[in-house]
């Protein structure tokens, strides 16, 4: 089935307008922030005109609807990532605060109980280098917090998880290992299921930041074998402010609260409370109701459009472009240089010209990448360099959008004078 | 096409050819900032010569700026062209230019207040029509201000 890129980029109202005098918009900063198509803003429209109400706590018609709103987009939600049901979807402002969640609640358990998840000194928690910071500055905390040792998996230096390193660092003294399911630079999709098993046999949790492979539909989390899996949902078409925790039912009834407040309690005395089931026991306070619904729009929206199809897209494009651009000269691909086990951002460093200077021109020509470190200041230390440029691909992007990029970067080399 | 209106040619220049670049004894104060966005980073040091002189009526006078950075053409040429406007120049009217320069960065479109202070910094007003570069052209700039103020607190007592 060939995949009509034509009509999906007729649902995102964004790719047509034009930037920096009158160019057309090519939007290669998916992995940052995806766009929004038409059937998700109208339904987060829709939401706000006709039903708009506070949830679980309404009653009243409008209260119904919006209750009945936010939590069917939790079973969309819940089956889109294959959960058992529903209730193994824990809503978030996003993954930040899905991994601290975690983070945070291991910590309350440091102190409080229950054994499984506390952490103290002689404990370990294991991530790898290629980390976002989201999934690093958590565990440092909590290591700080606990006296738990934080380790972690180097690279390889094609860009993938050195694993020859895992009988070592998965060990009896290892509480959780947290690991990203796709780098949000290198692209590089990781065997997590591997080291989910080998972390299983170790008595250890893990934790899967999916924020880059979810929106590509990459996320099963039945065969997946991770106990806790985390995203975002404006990467995958939906608005911003909303996430999700996804975690086994029985790991959610025992892990403790991580925020306290309305709406996550069963009883409240003067000195203590008791706490509603998962998954409202970790939503304290009201929720993003709107984004929610949004996010539920996504999900149907990335349903109908067929990811499997999506996906082929994607890896033609990426393919495209690794051609491209392993052709001009003095550029360096990060990471694997082959769309196999890759999903669709490349980041790369133009001799000569600085990130921030290939980006600039890029922008110029109305071509919109990222340029930084992309939150991952440990993995560019890694690789050798300070910071990069980085395009990444969706489903609405096209052939001809690549070549856009690679044309860009020449002339961004011939701008400041190195080709 | 708007890229030249924010790569001025003396930038490129700057750029390519950086003026006062190194490290150098000696230096009351070395300061490390970095721009967290993109990593950029520079370390700076800043040497002040207090010794009397009539015609400055005594003020401490910038003797020396040297640097080592790692950075993009703005981050680069804005250091470059700092280090020629402040070196040699009582503290108080190298201050007075490091304040303009700041204005200007946060002028938009309305271009600098006073050219005549800025020298050839005024060719980073096409900089300040981009928001996400102006911590760039920046970076250099705050560096030399924390690293005086240090030399200056060594000079006084204040410290060490």
């Amino acid at each position: 089935m060939t995949f009509d890129v034509a009509r999906v980029r007729k649902d995102f109202p964004i790719l047509e307008r034009t930037v920096r005098g009158g160019q057309p918009l090519v939007y290669l900063d998916s992995a940052n922030t995806s766009q929004k198509p038409r059937q998700v803003i109208d339904a987060m429209s829709a939401f706000y005109e006709k039903h708009n109400a506070n949830i679980h706590r309404a009653s009243h018609q409008l209260g119904e609807e919006a209750t009945e709103a936010y939590e069917g987009a939790r079973i969309k939600v819940g089956e889109f990532l294959g959960a058992r049901d529903e209730t193994e979807i824990v809503f978030t402002k996003n993954i930040s605060e899905a991994i601290n969640l975690v983070a945070y609640s291991m910590s309350n358990a440091s102190s409080l109980g229950p054994s499984r998840f506390a952490l103290g000194p002689g404990d370990e928690i294991v991530i790898t280098e290629m980390e976002h910071h989201s999934n690093i500055v958590p565990w440092q905390l909590l290591s700080q917090r606990t006296g738990a040792r934080l380790r972690w998996f180097g690279l390889t230096p094609d860009g993938r998880l050195d694993l020859s390193q895992a009988d070592d660092l998965i060990n009896e003294r290892t509480k959780l290992v947290a690991v990203t399911h796709q780098s949000n630079v290198l692209g590089t999709i990781n065997p997590v299921s591997e080291i989910a098993a080998r972390a299983h046999a170790a008595g250890a949790l893990v934790l899967v930041d999916a924020a880059q492979s979810v929106p590509h539909g990459l996320m099963n989390v039945a065969s997946l074998g991770a106990d806790l899996v985390g995203f975002t949902g404006h990467k995958m078409c939906g608005p911003t402010g909303i996430g999700a925790l996804w975690a086994r039912h029985e790991l959610l009834e025992e892990l403790p609260p991580f925020l306290g407040g309305g709406e996550m309690i069963e009883t409240v005395w003067m000195d203590h409370s008791t706490y509603a089931p998962p998954p409202h026991k970790f939503e304290a306070g009201t929720m993003p109701i709107a984004q929610a619904v949004g996010l539920g729009a996504a999900v149907d929206y990335l349903t109908e459009a067929d990811l499997t199809a999506a996906w082929a897209h994607e890896q033609q494009l990426l393919g495209h472009a690794l051609g491209a651009l392993s052709e001009i000269d003095g550029l360096r691909i990060l990471g694997p240089t082959e769309a196999a086990g890759r999903g669709s951002a490349v980041s790369f460093t133009v001799e000569g010209v600085h990130p921030h200077d290939v980006s600039q021109v890029l922008d110029d020509r109305g071509v919109a990448v990222r340029a930084g470190h992309h939150c991952a200041w440990p993995l560019h230390r890694a690789l050798g360099v300070q910071s990069s440029t980085r395009a990444s691909f969706y489903l609405y992007n096209t052939l001809d959008e690549v070549d856009a990029l690679a044309d860009g970067i020449r002339a961004a080399q011939k701008f400041f004078g190195v080709a | 096409m708007q890229l030249e209106s924010m790569y001025q040619e003396i930038i490129l220049d700057h750029y390519r050819h950086p003026h006062h670049r190194g490290l150098r004894e000696p230096f009351d104060a070395q300061v490390h900032h970095v721009n967290p966005t993109c990593g950029d980073e520079i370390t700076l040091r800043v040497a002040v010569k207090a010794v009397p002189q009539t015609d400055l009526g005594g003020e401490p006078t910038i003797a020396d700026v040297s640097y080592d950075a790692l950075g993009c053409s703005i981050s680069q040429a804005s250091a470059s062209v700092l280090t020629d406007l402040v070196i040699g120049k009582p503290v108080s009217e190298a201050m007075e230019i490091s304040a303009a320069f700041l204005q200007l960065m946060h002028s938009r479109d309305s271009g600098p207040d006073d050219d005549e202070v800025l020298g050839d910094a005024v060719v980073f007003a096409g900089v300040a029509k981009y928001p996400a570069r102006i911590k760039c052209a920046l970076l250099g700039w705050m560096a030399w201000k924390d690293a005086t103020a240090r030399a200056l607190g060594t000079l006084n007592g204040e410290q060490k």
